[in-house]
Parts: structure tokens; sequence; C-alpha cells
């Protein structure tokens, strides 16, 4: 709700070098979660630097390495809508349009939803305490009305989840996420950009400050044949996740040649196991075969006076997940479970 | 309780000129960035068909067009949108009349209250032009971010359906 | 005299044009001269007491005008009296600003009134307060041992506590072949019309006040404001011409607009209240309820006993009631009955009607508990509601004054293809979704309230009705305009129906279905008076053709009045009017129930619900593929905005059985989900495929139109009905609402 100055730039170097100068500064694109969380006076940034209108931030590209770039400050709709996301990377299409509306993904960008905070109740009032908001306040979650809550990999500290479904995909996609800040430009496997809680649940992820995210680079193989996105959630769409599942498969005939699985809504990141994964090559796929990753990937999975049901909707939905994969035609719309 | 970090008092805050062509006719106006485009238009501009339900992109009652295409004008701010061209509500009936949306609403009781009936026309004519809903099903899922409270929603897919294939060429 | 030409038509709404063009405005759209911006500063505490509040930082951004809080408010009404509107419950009223006492979490403690919105909400957020907290209690499930009878007043009058025991309860229950014993639990409700609660008054001088308010009662608001702040009635005007969706939220005068007026009084300037969404869950609200039931049948399922004990939730200064263990009774004959209501006082704000208050949350727990009857019984679940019809009300030992819910539950059934049901549950499959069938019954009030009406035909012969009532989305526009065009034998284009207006004739506020029967009768009896004078000014006309007509031997029709047996004589009610010097011909009256005759009889709307669900073997998704409501209310004035109104409740059934509840803190003593992204109301994907069945029941005794009234009825029986779907799907019997998708796997 704090006033703010509004700061143009005109490229990447000025605004990440002006985010530099003003540490209390925040960069705004779509601005669906920033200025939700500024109106609802949980972000208090003192200039908004415009980064929507950077011709380096807003390109679709095809890379000389075989791969694809999605621009930062591409919006969310147009990525899940381009030809290429649509027949190379069907599994990040769904899983972009299995979240938030129609409305909000014309707005959303790339970046910006992988910077989304996480939907905890307790966290989205500031009035309350929360290790998220108010390091070492503490956490009325753990106690209180837990339902979406993480079931794997929290901490004493927080038991939030990451909300995006969007990056559920891209997990398992293997993107990089590439970033530019006054230091210079870099490149996090995807897997490295978020961060489990720990003791700073403060820290969403693995961001400097100050620095910026420029694209999002999908490398080559994007499972086109057999992939699936399974979004469980209280109503049938504009709702976030409970547990939603993105799979993507590579086969020979009935039998997995790769397998990559991961989860949403049940841990402070995107949750893949590389050792299910592992466990899954040459397997033949079915109902079994899913059982079994499930069971690796849902290993130390933890339960919550509310969300104890989560452990067993993920397994559910990690079995017909892979189902759905290996005849990708009956998904439905809005990622509802089909067959 | 939290300490927030040092900010500009609203009397540092500078005023940005914003032009915006609003259903076809150009505004210029002053103003502070931290007014949503959604505030802009009710209380900068009249333009109070275009409806506040939660503010934060909850709802979908303030739906509007913008460059051709549907977003939400209370996650949006004003400063960000110059130069751009906004179709609310008040500007989708043409000389002629009203647009066949607008009538199949009203032939298909497609609301009660009204309030979230701006949100929902400016939602489906965006539906309709991206052209990516064929099914009944497909039209619900995309319209799902538009909210209606009183319960008119099978009126509401009635009529997008009937528009959708009759031929309309929004 | 009705000639029902427009009567029973399926009209479009009249206003429909403004409403799709963005021409409607609503209570926060007026752009006043010199409009100043109000927030609303909410506690962030459940109990206690604000023990300072500094304004120094916040007062001194530019553009803030005035914070006001207990501690600087202008004076005003001394006595709860004061304070009390039609709706109120017996109690004490809460009074906003009042003192330094914090009653509830999110109750407001102070307004920032400035001159834009932004700079408003900033300064919120830049006052300090301090409080002193105290420990609270706001859950229900934990304060059971605080139950008690509520209170009685006024409001009782229209909520009754249940009827006396009946037999020997106890006894019969124990000893009953076939019986069924449960306890259900809801939850919380919010009403959240999409419309934010908002005031902006115009501050006229001469301690004059126009107010546009959102509220369901002009009138209400209108006492309330002038007694709250010492002023004369006819100096306080309230406008609702256009009300966003209230659902029963705006039967009471809320907070926004006491805190508008009186910014507006002390600054001498025009002040617009706007609530945020998260303040819509700051006052009233559908209370959490348990409730314990106990129905027993014979071996044949004839009910032999029927217990029904609710414990609500109210406000710690309110004693709010919905009858709840009414309902059974009233449907089924059983000759040892208990029914209970108490209830349990915590730290929230006064719970208020929602759409079918207390009928909705009760039909649920009724109706399920006849479904599982049922099922221990083997007769399905039609036939078992069907064995225990009953054309009277046996809780009241009185007929009703119509009851077509056998032709409800009939006609519903073929629609729907109930033939087509298997018996046990899990029996029926579409792939890896499980099939369930569940029906269910409704029931609901017939009210009348007294309203006045003016109704005039002026010098173009065009005939204008007044009436203070609003239309809160219901079609009343249009109804009023179909009844009055007829009543007079015109065509609506030539009827005018001026509404929402506290400066109108009387009319209560608009709940309980009410509205069509109260302010109908109201222009039904006008009318009467109305044609009489017509009639007798046209026989004082110069060789009037009329000067002997008797009423009976006239109609009037197209604009005219016509001799009966000899229609090409007419005289145009323009004329008449030009006759009368071009004064406008017109008749106040007031319409009322005719309480001496309706004694005899009980007065209830009723409806049959039946649903199909899908539910996902192993993901326990919960799917409403179909649903056929049939409702038995009276006589239909407009079939397609009656329709609209049972579409809508039965979208509110689906709510209520599958997605809102306001989650309670009990540690933070606050609904954390306070926002339309956590609070879940169906979208458009969750709506399967809905028809709705109008029976045909006539009713010549409970009033002049024969109508009983459609804004609630269709919810009634919903929940229930996809509840009962449910276990047919799964064999899973989940008691309690919303029922959430992986309590079934």
């Amino acid at each position: 709700m704090n006033s703010f100055k509004f700061l143009a730039v005109p490229d990447v170097p000025a605004a990440v070098q002006l985010s530099d100068d003003q540490p209390l500064a925040a960069f705004i694109a779509g601005g669906t979660n920033l200025l939700d969380l500024w109106k609802y006076n949980l972000a208090h940034p003192t200039a908004l630097i415009d980064i929507s209108q950077l011709a380096a931030l807003s390109e679709l590209r095809e890379l000389e390495n075989g791969g694809f770039r999605l621009g930062a400050a591409v919006k969310n709709a147009e990525t899940a809508y381009h030809p290429i996301i649509e027949s190379r990377y069907p599994l990040l299409s769904k899983a972009i349009l299995a979240g938030a509306s129609a409305q909000i993904r014309n707005m959303a960008s790339n970046g910006g939803n992988l910077l989304q905070r996480t939907r905890c109740y307790y966290f989205y009032d500031h009035q309350v305490p929360c290790n998220k908001r108010v390091p070492g306040s503490g956490c009325p979650a753990r106690e209180g009305y837990n339902r979406m809550h993480a079931i794997l990999g929290a901490s004493e500290a927080c038991i939030a989840v990451f909300p995006s479904d969007m990056c559920v995909a891209l997990a398992a996609l293997e993107a990089r996420v590439n970033v530019s800040g006054v230091d210079g430009e870099r490149s996090l496997a995807f897997a490295d950009f978020h961060r489990l809680p720990g003791e700073r649940p403060e820290l969403d992820n693995n961001l400097k400050p100050g620095e910026l995210i420029t694209s999002i680079d999908l490398p080559e193989k994007g499972f086109p044949l057999n992939y699936s996105y399974l979004k469980l959630r209280d109503r049938h769409s504009y709702a976030f996740a409970l547990v939603s599942v993105a799979t993507a498969l590579e086969m020979d005939g009935n039998t997995i040649k790769e397998a990559r699985i991961a989860l949403g809504g049940v841990a402070h990141k995107p949750w893949r196991s590389l050792e299910a994964e592992e466990f899954l090559r040459e397997k033949t796929a079915c109902r079994e075969t899913f059982a079994a990753a499930a069971d690796i990937i849902l290993k130390g999975a933890v339960g919550l006076e509310y969300n104890h049901f989560k452990i067993k909707l993920a397994k559910n939905a990690i079995i017909r997940n892979g189902m759905m994969a290996l005849d990708p035609d009956t998904q439905l719309p809005g990622a509802q479970p089909s067959m | 309780m939290e300490t927030y970090p040092p900010h500009p008092h609203p009397q540092e805050m500078e005023t940005h000129l914003v032009t915006l062509k609003i259903n076809g006719e150009h505004h210029s106006i002053n103003i502070r960035p931290w007014v949503s485009l959604l505030d802009c238009l009710r209380d900068h501009l009249d333009l109070t068909g275009t409806k506040k339900g939660c503010d934060h992109g909850q709802c979908g009652a303030c739906t509007v067009i913008c460059d051709g295409k549907r977003i939400l004008s209370c996650l949006s701010l004003a400063v960000m949108k110059d130069g751009a061209e906004i179709t609310t509500v008040e500007g989708i009936a043409t000389e002629n009349g009203l647009h066949p949306l607008q009538q199949a609403f009203i032939d298909h009781d497609a609301f009660q209250c009204g309030y979230c009936t701006p949100g929902q026309l400016c939602s489906a004519l965006g539906l309709l032009s991206e052209g990516r809903a064929s099914s009944r099903e497909e039209v619900k899922e995309l319209m799902s971010g538009n909210l209606c409270r009183c319960g008119a929603n099978v009126g509401i897919i009635d009529a997008i359906m009937q528009v959708k294939d009759g031929g309309s060429d929004e | 005299m009705n000639t029902d030409k427009n009567v029973g038509r399926p009209i479009s709404r009249l206003e429909g044009r403004e409403k799709v063009t963005g021409a409607a405005r609503y209570a926060a759209e007026y752009p006043l001269e010199g409009l100043l911006h109000g927030y609303v500063v909410s506690s962030p505490i459940t109990k206690g007491k604000i023990v300072e509040i500094d304004t120094t930082e916040a007062m001194a951004i530019p553009g803030v005008v005035d914070i006001l809080s207990h501690l600087n408010r202008p004076k005003l009404a001394w006595f709860d009296l004061q304070y009390t509107d039609m709706d109120a419950p017996p109690g004490t009223v809460f009074k906003p600003l009042y003192d330094e006492n914090i009653l509830y979490n999110g109750q407001p403690v102070a307004l920032v009134v400035a001159r834009d919105f932004e700079t408003a909400r900033y300064a919120s957020t830049r006052i300090v307060f301090r409080y002193q907290q105290e420990p609270h209690q706001t859950c229900l499930e934990k304060h059971l041992d605080k139950a008690r009878a509520p209170k009685k007043g006024l409001a009782t009058a229209l909520k009754p506590p249940p009827p006396p025991p009946t037999g020997d309860f106890e006894n019969a229950f124990e000893n009953a072949a076939v019986k069924v014993s449960a306890t259900y639990h809801h939850g919380t409700e919010h009403h959240n019309p999409i419309e934010l609660f908002a005031t902006t008054t115009l501050f006229e001088g001469d301690g004059k006040l126009t107010i546009y308010d959102k509220t369901q009662g002009t009138i209400n608001n209108q006492l309330f404001i002038a007694n709250v702040f010492g002023l004369h009635y006819k100096d306080v005007r309230v406008l609702a011409p256009f009300v966003g969706g209230a659902f029963g939220s705006g039967l009471r005068p809320q907070y926004q607009l006491f805190l508008c007026v009186m910014a507006a009084l002390h600054l001498k300037s025009n002040v617009r209240v706007v609530l945020d969404r998260k303040q819509m869950f700051s006052f009233s609200h559908r209370p959490p309820a348990i409730q314990q039931m106990r129905f027993a049948t014979d071996i044949n399922g004839r009910l032999t006993a029927l217990g029904h004990s609710t414990f609500a939730e109210t406000s710690n200064f309110e004693d709010y009631t919905e009858p709840t263990s009414n309902w059974s009774h009233k449907l089924y004959p059983a000759p040892n009955t208990l029914f209970e209501h108490q209830v349990v006082p915590l730290d929230v704000y006064t719970p208020m009607d929602m759409r079918a208050p207390g009928g909705s949350t009760a039909l649920h727990a009724i109706e399920c508990t006849i479904d599982e009857l049922a099922y221990q019984l083997k007769i399905d679940p039609l036939e078992l509601r069907l064995l225990n019809y009953s054309d009277a009300d046996p809780s009241a030992g009185k007929p009703y004054t119509s009851k077509a819910l056998r032709e409800c539950y009939l006609e519903a059934a073929a629609k729907f293809g109930w033939d087509k049901r298997s018996a046990e549950p899990r029996s029926m499959q579409r792939g890896n979704k499980l099939v369930g069938y569940g029906m269910a019954t409704g029931i609901w009030d017939a009210f009348q309230f007294p309203s006045r009406v003016q109704i005039m035909i002026n010098s173009e012969g065009k005939m204008v009705v007044d009436n203070a009532t609003t239309d809160i989305g219901t079609g009343t526009l249009t109804v009023m305009t179909q009844i009055a065009a007829d009543e007079l034998g015109l065509e609506m284009a030539d009827v005018e129906f001026r509404y929402g207006d506290s400066k109108k004739p009387f009319s209560m506020f608009q709940g309980g279905s009410a509205i069509t029967s109260s302010t109908g009768v109201a222009i039904v009896v006008a009318a009467r008076s109305l044609r009489k004078k017509l009639l007798k000014k046209a026989a004082e006309m110069n060789d009037s053709p009329f000067r002997k007509a008797k009423e009976e031997e006239v109609v009037f029709s197209s604009g005219h009045i016509h001799l009966k047996n000899d229609p090409a004589i007419k005289i145009s009610l323009k004329d008449i009017v030009a006759f009368n010097k071009g004064a406008a011909i017109k008749t106040t009256k007031m319409g009322r129930p005719h309480m001496l005759k309706l004694r005899k009889y009980s007065l209830a709307t009723h409806s049959a619900s039946f649903v199909e669900v899908e539910v996902d073997r192993d993901l326990g998704t919960i799917t409403l593929t179909r649903a056929v409501t049939a409702v038995a209310a009276g006589k239909i004035i407009n079939p397609k905005t009656a329709k609209s109104q049972i579409l809508g409740s039965m979208v509110w059934g689906i709510s209520k059985a599958l997605h809102e509840e306001s989650i309670m803190d009990p540690q933070l003593g606050k609904y954390i989900n306070a926002n339309l992204g956590e609070y879940h109301i169906p979208v458009h994907a969750d709506i399967g495929e809905l028809e709705v069945i109008f029976a045909d029941e006539k009713d010549s005794l409970i009033n002049e139109l024969g109508t009983k009234g459609v804004g609630e009825i269709g919810l009634v029986g919903m929940p229930a009905a996809i509840s009962n779907a449910i276990y047919h799907a799964t064999g899973k019997r989940i008691y309690k609402l919303p029922i959430h998708f992986d309590e079934l796997i």
C-alpha cells in the first residue's frame, strides 16, 4: 500500500544497475503477484523498475543447441500458445494453462512465475507471525490449518509450498534459468533455482540481491509424445494445486526409456526424485511401475494434521498421471483427471 | 510487528503523464504510479462500468481488453499502460446497438445483480478473439477467471456458446 | 382483474441494457464534488482493548483529512435501542468506534479519510495502535459447554423456536426397529457478493443527506441513520437502485454506512467508504452449526421418531438464531419428536441470514439422515419420502395452503431418469469415475410482509408505481412491472416501477423470498382501488357510457376501460386524466398478509433436487455432472427470472456442498482465508448441466397473486442431494460440509 517511485529503464544493464543502487526497489513485469502482495501490505518496494518492455527479455526463440528460450518478460499465455511450445514442449503448455486464469496468464510474465510467493494463509496475513515474512516470528501454520502445506522438504521454521504450475513442468524438463546482475550473467539449473526453507524460509530461491531473471532455456528434449500434467485442487479451475504432477516419458513400445516426474503443491519447490526416475528406466509402463516410483518419490513424506491426505493423493496422482502420459490425447481442459 | 523499509512519502511521488486510448477516445491524465488501471478508470475517468470485486485478481470483475487481450485492471498500474488501447464494457456496443454478446446475455438472463457482468462480457470477448475454445467444457474452463456469485453460470455459458456458434465476427 | 397478459411470460430483465453496457451505477460509483475517500482500519486482535492510537505520522501524510476513532468520534446516540434495525436479533447492537473494547477480529477501529483512495489506504498502515489482548473463544466445537437457549425478541417472530416435543421420543428411538443417529458439522460461510460493501454520502447541508448504499432495505437503513445521528428521517434519503448481490448481507445496516455518514457529517463533505474483500469477512455470516440427528422408522419405513438438536454459533452481544430443528416435522409425520436449538456465544461478529438461512443447513442433515434410513431399509430414497408424504404440516397440525411436492418429486425424477439408478453404492461406473445418483427434498417459508405502494396514471395515460424495495438481482423491477401492467391492462412499456429509494412508500428489506408476494400484492390491492377511482372519474365525464357501469361490467385493456359486453365502447385512461384537468389519478395502499385467514394454514414452498456426480475412484475428485430441481412455489410471475433464481440457488447448493467455508483459526481467532482466491465459490468449470422445473401449484389461499417466492427454495435440497449422490457413488457418508475431494480417497 506504500508509495513508490516508478522507474523506466532502457535495457537490462541499466535495470540491474538501478536495482543495485536501490536495494529496496523491485522489478515489475506482469505485476500479478507483486501488486497483490503490495496491496496486502506484504511487499513494500520503494521503487518499481519497469522491465516489462525490455527487448532482451521479450523473445521466444530457438537456440543453437536445439533448445528454446523463454524471455523473462514474455507473458505466460503467449508462451503456452506458442507453436513450438505446443508441439515440442506440450507438457509446459499444459502446465501453464492449468494455472491461474486466462486473464492472469495474459499478464503474468515467465520470470515472475518463478518468483511467486507462497499462498500460505499465514504468510498472506501481515497481522500474524510468519517466519517467511518476519524471520524468527514463528509459524502458526504448523499448528494451524495446514491443508495446503508441505509434506516434503519442510523445516521446523516453514511448511509453505511453492504455488506455480509452470515451474513444475520446467523442473521436469530440466530448464535453466539465466540471470543478470551487476557482477555479470550466470545460469542456474532449474533444480538449483528454488530452495527448501531450512532455517532461512525468507529466501524462496537462490537469486542474489539485485539479480534479474532474463530468460529460461529449455533443453532440446521436450518429451512431445508422452506427457501429462495433472492438477488436483478444490475447484475444477482457478485454484492452487493441493497436489500436481508433471510426467514426461520417453517410450520404446511399452518400455520406459527415460522418465521425468515433478510434483507441485507438496514442497517449497517443485519436487523431483532422481532415484525414482532412474528406477523407471527400462521398466514396463503400468500402474504397478508408477506405484513403485511413487513410493520412492514420497519417501520421507510427512503429513500434518490437515494435509496427511496429500501423501496418498500424491501417490495416486503419480500413478494416474503416468497412465495419462501414455495417452496424452485423453487430457481434459484444465488438467483435470481423465480416463 | 513488522518494520517496513523506508519509502518515498506520497508527496515525493511524481505524477506521470499517461495517455490511454479508451473505447476509441484518447485520454491524457497525470497520475501517480500507485494508481491501478481499475481505479484510474473508475475514479479518474468516471468509467465505472469496470467493477472492483476483490482488487486482488481473484474475481475477474475488473476484466478489460488491453491491446486486444483480456487482462485484470486491478493488478495493472495505469502508468504501465501508457499508449495502450483499452476497451471497457462501455465501449462494447456499436453505433448500431448492442454487441451480439450483450444481447445474448440479456436473452439468456446471463446475469442477476449485474455486478460481475462487465467482467464476464470483456472476458468472453477476449475468449472469442483468442479462438482457443471450441467445446462447452473449454469455454467453461477459459471463463473460470470470472466469478458469478448470483450463480448465473449456465446463462453466461449459454450466451457465449450462442455467439461463438453463431459465427459472430468478434 | 389480472389479465395475465404479461404475468407468466418469460420477460427479459428490464434493466438488462444498463447492466450489459456498464451504465448501471452501484453504491460506490457516484462521482460527487470534492469526494473524500474513507478507508477502514480493522482490528488485528480478537478480544481485548485498544490502549493507544497514535495518528501523528498518518495525519502528516499530505492528502489525509482526518482519522476517526473512538477517541475523537463525534457524539452519538447513547442508547442501544437507537442503533437497532429491523433485522436485529435480541441483544446489544454492535456500535462501530463506540469505545476501546474489541469484540471480534476485524472489528473496525478507525476510519482514515483522505482526498484519494490510495492515500487513505496507505495512511491506514501508518497509524500505530497498541492493544491489550485477552483470551478469546472462537471455536464452536471447543465451546459447546457454553450452549444455552437463545434469548427471544422481535426477530423471533419470523424465526420461531422449534415446536415442543411430542410423544415419548427417547423411548421410541431407543426401541425403534430401524434408526440412524448422526452428527453433522457445518462451517462458517460469508455472503461475499461480488460488489464490495460501499456507501457514498452526499452532504447536502441543512442536515440533509442523500446516501447511495449497498443494502437490501432502503428504509431500514434510513431509519437507522436518522436514529443514530439524531436526524429527522425525512432528511435522510437512502438510494440503492442497483445492488451488486447481497444474499442476506444487506439485511442490516453494515458498518461502512455508519462510518461514511459519520465522516460526512463530521467533515461536512461528500464521503465514500468502500470495504475491501478481506473486510467483507468482518461482519455477518452464516453461523457454523453442529446438528445431532436421531431419526427412526418402523420396519416398513414409516417414521416413528424425529430428533434434531442444533448447536449454532452466535456472538457475545446478540443472539442470532435461524430455524434448523424446525423443519423435519413440517415434511414428515412422526408420533415422537424432540427438537432443540441452542446457541453458543463466541468472540465473533453476530451471524446473519444468508440465502436460505437455517433451511439449507438443516435440510442437509435431515435429508442425508433420511437417505441413510433408506439404505438401511433397502427402500429407494424417493419411495421412502413418498411413503412418509404428508399433505398437511404435521408439526403444526394444519393443512398447507398448497403443497405440490409430490409433483416435484415425480416430475424431477422422470426428467432426471431416477429409474436408471442401481440401488447399491459403488455400483455405477464410467471408466475411472464412480457415478452416483442422489436426491433430496427442500422446504422453505412463504413469507409476505406488509408493503405500501403508490400507483398513478399520469397525463400521458402511463402508469407509475412507487415502492421502496430494492432489486438485488432478483428481477423485482421486471416482475413488478409485469404485475402492474396486467392489473391496469397496460403494455409493460407504459408502466414505470420506481424503487430502491427510501422516499418511496414503505417496503420491508428484501429478504426471505418475500418481495414478490409483499410488493406484488400491494400493487394488486392498490390497483383495485385505482381502477375504482378511474371508473368513477370516467363515469363523471360528459355523456359517459360508463355512467352506470359497475366494476364487474368493465375491463381494463390496452390503456382503456371497455364495457365487457360491448368492448367497442371504451375510454382511454389518458382521456380520463385529461378530464381530471391533467392531474394524475393516484392512490396509495398497503398490502398485508391475511393473517386471520392464514392462521389456519401452514405456508411453505417445496422442492426436490436430483443430482448426478462422478467421483474419481483413485483421486476423489468430484464432478457434478447434472442436476434437476423441481420447485413448487405457487404462481410463477416470470419463468425466466424465476428460473434464474432457482439456477442461482442450485449453484449455491453446489458451493455449500463442495466449496465454500470460512476457515476459523481458533488460535488466532480469525478467518484465515478471507479472500476470493482461498474462499472458494464455484467457477464456471464446476457447474454441470442444471435444469429447473416449476410444478403447477395453484394457491388461491396464500395471497391475491398466489405467489410464494423463489429466492431461496432452489438451494435448500441441493447440498443433501449432492451428499447423497456422493454416498451412492462411493459408499462414503461425509457428515460435514463442504465435502473435500480428498475425503473420498
